[in-house]
């Protein structure tokens, strides 16, 4: 390997790079755009829920009740006069739930014989719905506690639960979702820097002509692997600045930490980029691979949005395959509990695994033949 | 005008099958990736592992654990001697949640005090930690209820009742299926349509299509119709495995969903040919395919809720042709809604398609640099 013939060769990308400045676009402007959309439009966090409240006969008990859905940040209630107008908008999507005193609360709350309030939720989509159930019972937990209070009366809640959320104590899912969207992102950014560059010399011929010259072919992947190495971290650390600055994700651990964990994983980014131009040779059937293989799997199989450990034993072992399943897990770790050594260093040896594996089987795909 | 179209549709299906890494990237990925993303795509929790701290002698605190230890949501890893072996499980993530139940637990409520229990969740996921969360909490709950039962106390002044409609054992494959039915069919178009036109811009043989006597329309519609059958086959393919293979029930009218997909593929080819008629090189095709096919994907309401979202950027979504489909198939799917139901959804897909048509045809007349 000689220096000067690979400096030669990296200012020819750096060249090329600059003539089409798509190559800029995806470095920087992608991230930015990505991650600016994504930090505030993704969130999990259901608040002010529209809730169909239907109090068919008003008393002052009931108001204690539908006082505690109105103070919740929760939810939303809206008032409707019978259950029939509700249901309609439940099935139209204006409401997610419907909250129901019948008119034989009051009397039967009062004479010891217990009512029945009726909570029906709109099921399409589960996890909403969860949340809101969830979020239900702790407003109906604290207006039991409030009754027992003011009544002076025994126990109805046995059990003080205290429970504690270590980590992201106010649970706000923007702290989970954008160190995950970050790993999601720089997938892309690497595959789409290199996807293309290798098929692109195979389709112009131009691969032919380097061969004809004294370059190895490990030269020309690592000409071709450094600049858009470059590019890459550039890209990395303006979405770790925006994670910080802009979304206020807080960084516990190091950013030295970080930033290898994260030149690691942008190798096997590129190398998998690399890996596709080499097995396609040419560019529309390179671009194809790229859009199938890199998005979608590392938007679900990454453990950024879906849980890895909720998924069947067969699953969690194909996510094995996605580099960006230990990105996500090293970002999650180091922004929101710190320096977790017994998480970073396994992930960070299969992330060195699986670059080392991509990169090659592109060189032994590269090979100085004409087929 | 009919025969030379159709020369040029035959074409373009040759020129997208013949090769056969292409040809296997159309069919492979989206059928394999609909299986394991069926199955991956859950916000259901499953064997949770758990830790248990127990100080508490007495019997009832062995009665509250048996109730997580009976729920399959819940899996008790071990059961710790000492406090700070907590923070060690949850630490590595061998652990999500940590139940530590105090000394005085039983006896406290033997004698009418408040029991205490201490659970502690990690958070990193903070949409796992909710959820978890919230079984802690029902799982408590039927305790207090139970024991205020059988232990003479009164009874609660009222009891809440829950339901779900449409789903009522709130699974979430059924939320998911329909919806990777629309990021498949989305992805698929995209591979059809975004580096059509750049790639024979690039070759040099879309300027020897434009001096043949096709007209810049029928060029155009050669592109069109190779991405209808291919997305079109696909879409019901996949519809059809998420009713046979995934058992998500149809209850809505067919015609509703097939009207949907048709308008959908409508804008989605649209869309993708008008990123291939403005971009000069391939390389700038893929970047607009993934410009985007990704925020049109996170912002569909597929996997968070569009409701969960700023103002600006529900607005932002209007001009997303995904977001209509994923009302259209969750609607036809588990609300039973037909065409009078979604007719709101029909007609924005419909505009997005007409308006990136006109766009990608304006463009594609356009010679090469």
């Amino acid at each position: 390997m000689q220096l000067q013939r690979l400096s030669g060769l990296m200012r020819k990308e750096f060249l090329q790079i600059l003539r089409d400045p798509s190559a800029l676009g995806i470095a920087f402007a992608m991230p930015l755009f990505l991650l600016l959309l994504f930090g505030y439009g993704v969130s999990l966090d259901a608040e002010h829920v529209p809730i169909a409240v239907v109090v068919e006969h008003p008393s002052p008990l009931a108001d204690t009740l539908i006082g505690g859905l109105d103070q919740s940040r929760y939810f939303r209630p809206v008032r409707f006069s019978d259950i029939i107008a509700a249901r309609t908008a439940l099935k139209e999507r204006e409401v997610n739930g419907i909250f129901w005193l019948r008119s034989d609360f009051v009397r039967k709350a009062l004479d010891g014989e217990g009512a029945d309030v009726s909570v029906i939720v709109n099921g399409v989509d589960a996890n909403t719905a969860r949340l809101v159930e969830s979020y239900l019972q702790q407003v109906w937990q604290i207006w039991l506690l409030q009754q027992q209070r003011e009544q002076a009366s025994v126990l109805t809640l046995p059990i003080g639960g205290e429970l504690r959320i270590w980590f992201n104590p106010a649970l706000r899912s923007r702290d989970y979702l954008v160190p995950g969207l970050i790993a999601v992102i720089m997938t892309l950014i690497g595959a789409l820097l290199t996807a293309l560059v290798v098929a692109r010399e195979w389709e112009r011929g131009t691969m032919e002509a380097l061969m004809a010259s004294p370059v190895t072919m490990a030269e020309i992947i690592i000409g071709k692997l450094l600049p858009y190495f470059v590019l890459g971290m550039g890209g990395m650390a303006l979405s770790v600045a925006m994670a910080i600055g802009l979304f206020a994700v807080p960084l516990h651990g190091n950013l030295l930490v970080l930033t290898l964990a994260s030149a690691l994983f942008l190798l096997v980014a590129l190398g998998m980029g690399l890996l596709i131009s080499s097995v396609a040779k040419n560019q529309f059937v390179a671009g194809q691979i790229a859009i199938v293989v890199t998005f979608l799997p590392a938007f679900i199989l990454s453990g950024f949005v879906f849980d890895i450990r909720s998924m069947p034993t067969i699953i969690q072992f194909i996510t094995h395959l996605i580099g960006a399943r230990f990105f996500v897990s090293i970002l999650q770790s180091i922004f929101l509990a710190g320096n977790v050594w017994s998480v970073i260093l396994p992930n960070a040896a299969a992330l060195g695994v699986m670059a080392v594996v991509f990169l090659g089987l592109t060189l032994r795909r590269t090979r100085k033949r004409l087929d | 005008m009919w025969r030379r179209l159709y020369a040029l549709v035959i074409k373009e299906l040759l020129a997208l099958l013949r090769d056969k890494a292409s040809r296997f990237v159309l069919i492979g990925p989206p059928l394999v990736q609909l299986l394991v993303f069926g199955y991956a795509a859950t916000y259901d929790l499953n064997n949770i592992p758990f830790v248990v701290y127990n100080e508490d002698p007495g019997y009832a605190s062995r009665e509250l654990l048996a109730r997580f230890d009976g729920t399959p949501i819940f899996r008790r890893i071990a059961t710790l001697q000492s406090e700070e072996l907590i923070s060690a499980f949850i630490d590595r993530k061998d652990a999500l949640m940590a139940i530590h139940i105090d000394r005085q637990f039983t006896r406290n409520l033997l004698s009418g005090r408040t029991g205490s229990v201490q659970v502690i969740i990690d958070g990193r996921n903070s949409n796992t930690a909710a959820i978890a969360l919230g079984y802690v909490n029902s799982i408590l709950f039927a305790f207090d209820q139970e024991w205020a039962a059988t232990h003479s106390m009164p009874n609660p002044p009222a009891n809440l009742v829950l339901r779900a409609w449409y789903n009522p054992n709130l699974l979430s494959r059924w939320f998911v299926v329909p919806g990777i039915i629309g990021l498949l069919t989305l992805v698929v178009t995209m591979l059809v349509t975004a580096l059509s036109i750049a790639r024979e811009r690039e070759t040099g043989t879309y300027d020897q299509l434009l001096v043949t006597p096709l007209r810049p329309l029928e060029v155009l519609l050669g592109k069109v119709i190779p991405g209808f059958l291919i997305g079109a086959v696909e879409a019901s393919f996949i519809s059809l495995m998420a009713v046979l293979w995934f058992r998500v029930p149809f209850t809505g009218s067919v015609l509703a969903l097939v009207l949907g997909l048709f308008l959908f593929l409508f804008s989605a080819i649209g869309v993708g040919l008008m990123i291939s008629a403005l971009s000069a090189t391939q390389q700038q095709g893929l970047l607009g395919a993934f410009l985007f096919l990704v925020p049109a994907i996170i912002l569909s309401g597929f996997a968070t809720p569009i409701a969960n979202m700023p103002q600006a950027i529900q607005y932002v979504t209007l001009a997303d042709p995904l977001r209509y489909l994923m009302v259209i198939l969750r609607g036809t799917f588990l609300q039973g809604d037909g065409i009078a139901e979604l007719s709101s959804q029909f007609w924005p897909l419909a505009a997005i398609g007409l308006i990136s048509m006109l766009t990608a045809s304006l463009f594609a007349r356009r010679k090469m640099y």
